[in-house]
């Protein structure tokens, strides 16, 4: 790939380490910029939720936790960029935090400033119910993305994944892969995230559920903690547990990096294995085939760029151009989509970096 | 090297062996040389992050930086920038952060005069932040094949990880056992002030300390960043608390100038064999959990008698 910074960091590198030493060999060594697949934003396109003409300016709050991970990092990128879209769109996004009282605190603070409407992930949907319903009741309609506030007066709308929709849809492709190969008795790994999660139970009763319906069960099960270290040092172990195994589903493609990383270490190959969430660098595994990994189940971030979305027309009172309704819907759950390699060209725009 | 192991480190070695016991027993797969290797691959890299808070905590000091400067490490060893010149200026990135970092914790603690508890603590915050500020919040995948390459390489059928822990702990024993380095190290940390009316350069002996743990920490992220393939600010996130409760249950002093490199050592391969174990009976998070502090405490009042006896005799 051709890259025209390089010659830039190159002299610069060596300006460094010649002349000055260390301090500027590391500025050269910390840049991201030519990044192919490893610093660029995560851009969702369009959704086709209607109502694309430009309507009256309204200003739209968002507020997030902060990323940890490649998923909430493209929850805010695709949010703004979708917001960037719309020139009748101002858009106000608040510091990310991961203090709840910060997030109440910095809601509250876009309550103050009279925004039209407000899009909130927020880091616990029961400790931010109050504050959601308090926009509420001063006018400003909320739209919950994905974890959901604890009562229905705290939210004007709701959009988000289905985590027990992803454990069911790695569930069947699992099912469907291994009775059509004609495995009697499988052997099925499960790598979960953070297990005491609601969405980490979620996922693991709905793969279950799955499975239930090809006569399968899940065999060893162990939970990471989201992270590629984690994802390796869980499955270095859980490798050894079972000399063999038919399919592994991993909840989650941050995760899923020391996964692969460890199943290759350990030069195992005689299973498949289905990822989840859908990052890009996942379905370019996918589209290689190279890998152990066949598949992965959705749970997209471009729903920030569809709350954003739903926000605009939320606040200017209109309604999704494709459905018969007047307003927008109470309620959105994604639908969970099984990636394989015959259908991953379609989605590989809407995967994000890990 | 026995006299400050095997012996005094008894307790640490019966609980290894009660561990190896439970494996053989409750699984069919513990013993097998695979697993064994798995256990030591896993047990590196946190083992050399290990080996430099042996030396802080003995120096009298402690270091709550490790786990962050170590994901720092890792995320400055794989930007895209770095990357593009190759597995050299990757090996020196990291180290050259590592050791920076442990540079201003040692000038802050010697000649700020800040506890070194605070500006650990400080310097793993900001870590955490400049990790995440220049990954943008994400897994830094590793293209390089050199660095790639090495979790995946053996020799003489031992993962190259292990011989790197190997290398780390054996320089790291003959550094504080056999040079004036550790003598000076184990005299600071038993009386500061009587090691500098004995003439020595105390200050200057605590930014060194602190910049060995450093240099470990840079070690160790090119070892996880291999391990994963990533380079990430989430890596090592706890490391710091496993890596000094280890040294503890290994036999060293808190409050610094006694303890053993192979106690720690020990309260490592304690902690991942632990680990190892609860996988492998697929026993679920919670009570791992509860399990792991259970034999934490156990694993120190086994080793604590052991001291006990040995120092009456």
């Amino acid at each position: 790939m051709s890259d025209p910074t390089r010659g830039l960091h190159r002299r610069r590198f060596l300006t460094g380490a010649l002349g000055v030493g260390a301090g500027a060999a590391l500025t050269a060594c910390t840049s991201n910029a030519p990044a192919g697949g490893g610093g660029g934003p995560a851009v969702a396109p369009a959704p086709a939720a209607g109502g694309s003409e430009p309507g009256t300016p309204v200003t739209i709050g968002f507020s997030a936790p902060a990323a940890d991970h490649g998923w909430i990092a493209a929850i805010a990128n695709n949010a703004q960029a979708q917001a960037e879209q719309y020139p009748d769109v101002t858009f106000e996004a608040v510091n990310p935090t991961n203090d709840i009282a910060q997030q109440i605190a910095a809601v509250e603070t876009l309550i103050n400033r009279g925004v039209d409407a407000l899009v909130i992930l927020p880091n616990d949907g029961s400790q931010l119910t109050r504050v959601g319903q308090q926009a509420m009741n001063a006018g400003i309609p909320v739209i919950n993305l994905d974890r959901i506030f604890d009562s229905p007066l705290a939210y004007r709308t709701w959009i988000g994944g289905d985590n027990y929709g992803m454990g069911v849809s790695a569930g069947h492709y699992m099912g469907r892969r291994l009775r059509d190969a004609g495995v009697a008795n499988p052997i099925i790994g499960e790598i979960a995230g953070i297990d005491n999660l609601p969405l980490t139970q979620q996922r693991s009763s709905g793969f279950a559920d799955a499975l239930a319906t090809y006569g399968f069960a899940v065999g060893p099960r162990q939970a990471a903690d989201f992270t590629a270290q984690g994802g390796q040092r869980v499955t270095a172990n859980l490798l050894q547990a079972a000399p063999r195994l038919d399919a592994v589903w991993n909840h989650d493609d941050d995760q899923g990096i020391g996964v692969l990383a460890a199943i290759n270490q350990a030069g195992r190959n005689e299973f498949f294995m289905v990822g989840g969430a859908g990052s890009a660098n996942a379905m370019r595994e996918i589209q290689a085939d190279t890998s152990v990994l066949k598949a992965t189940v959705t749970y997209l971030p471009s729903m920030a760029s569809s709350a954003v979305a739903l926000a605009r027309l939320v606040a200017q009172g209109r309604g999704m151009s494709d459905l018969a309704e007047r307003d927008v819907p109470a309620s959105i759950t994604l639908a969970s989509a099984t990636i394989t390699r015959e259908n991953v060209a379609d989605y590989l725009p809407l995967g994000f970096e890990s | 090297m026995l006299d400050s192991g095997a012996g005094r480190n008894f307790g640490l070695v019966a609980v290894m062996v009660l561990l190896a016991i439970v494996g053989v027993v409750t699984t069919d797969t513990f013993l097998t040389t695979a697993n064994l290797l798995t256990v030591l691959t896993q047990a590196s890299i946190i083992g050399v992050l290990t080996v430099g808070v042996t030396f802080v905590i003995i120096g009298g000091g402690i270091d709550l930086s490790v786990g962050k400067v170590m994901a720092l490490a890792s995320v400055w060893a794989t930007t895209v920038a770095t990357q593009s010149y190759g597995p050299a200026v990757m090996v020196f990135c990291a180290i050259a952060v590592g050791v920076g970092a442990g540079l201003v914790n040692g000038l802050l603690i010697a000649y700020g005069r800040i506890v070194p508890f605070i500006v650990t603590l400080a310097m793993l915050i900001s870590a955490q932040g400049l990790a995440e500020r220049i990954s943008g919040r994400r897994s830094q995948i590793v293209t390089d094949p050199v660095i790639a390459g090495i979790a995946n390489t053996r020799l003489l059928g031992i993962p190259l990880l292990v011989y790197f822990f190997a290398a780390v702990v054996a320089v790291g024993w003959v550094v504080l056992n056999r040079t004036t380095f550790g003598r000076r190290t184990f005299a600071i940390g038993g009386n500061p002030e009587a090691a500098r009316l004995a003439g020595l350069d105390v200050k200057r002996h605590t930014i060194l300390l602190y910049m060995v743990s450093g240099l470990c920490c840079g070690i160790a992220a090119i070892m996880i960043a291999s391990l994963t393939t990533t380079g990430s600010s989430t890596h090592g996130t706890l490391y710091e608390l496993d890596a000094i409760a280890a040294v503890i249950i290994g036999g060293t002093l808190l409050s610094g100038g006694r303890g053993t490199l192979i106690g720690s050592i020990l309260g490592v391969l304690v902690f991942t064999t632990i680990t190892n174990l609860f996988v492998l009976n697929n026993l679920a998070t919670e009570v791992q959990n509860i399990a792991k502090g259970a034999i934490i405490v156990v694993a120190v009042l086994i080793q604590a008698r052991a001291q006990r006896s040995s120092a009456s005799t």
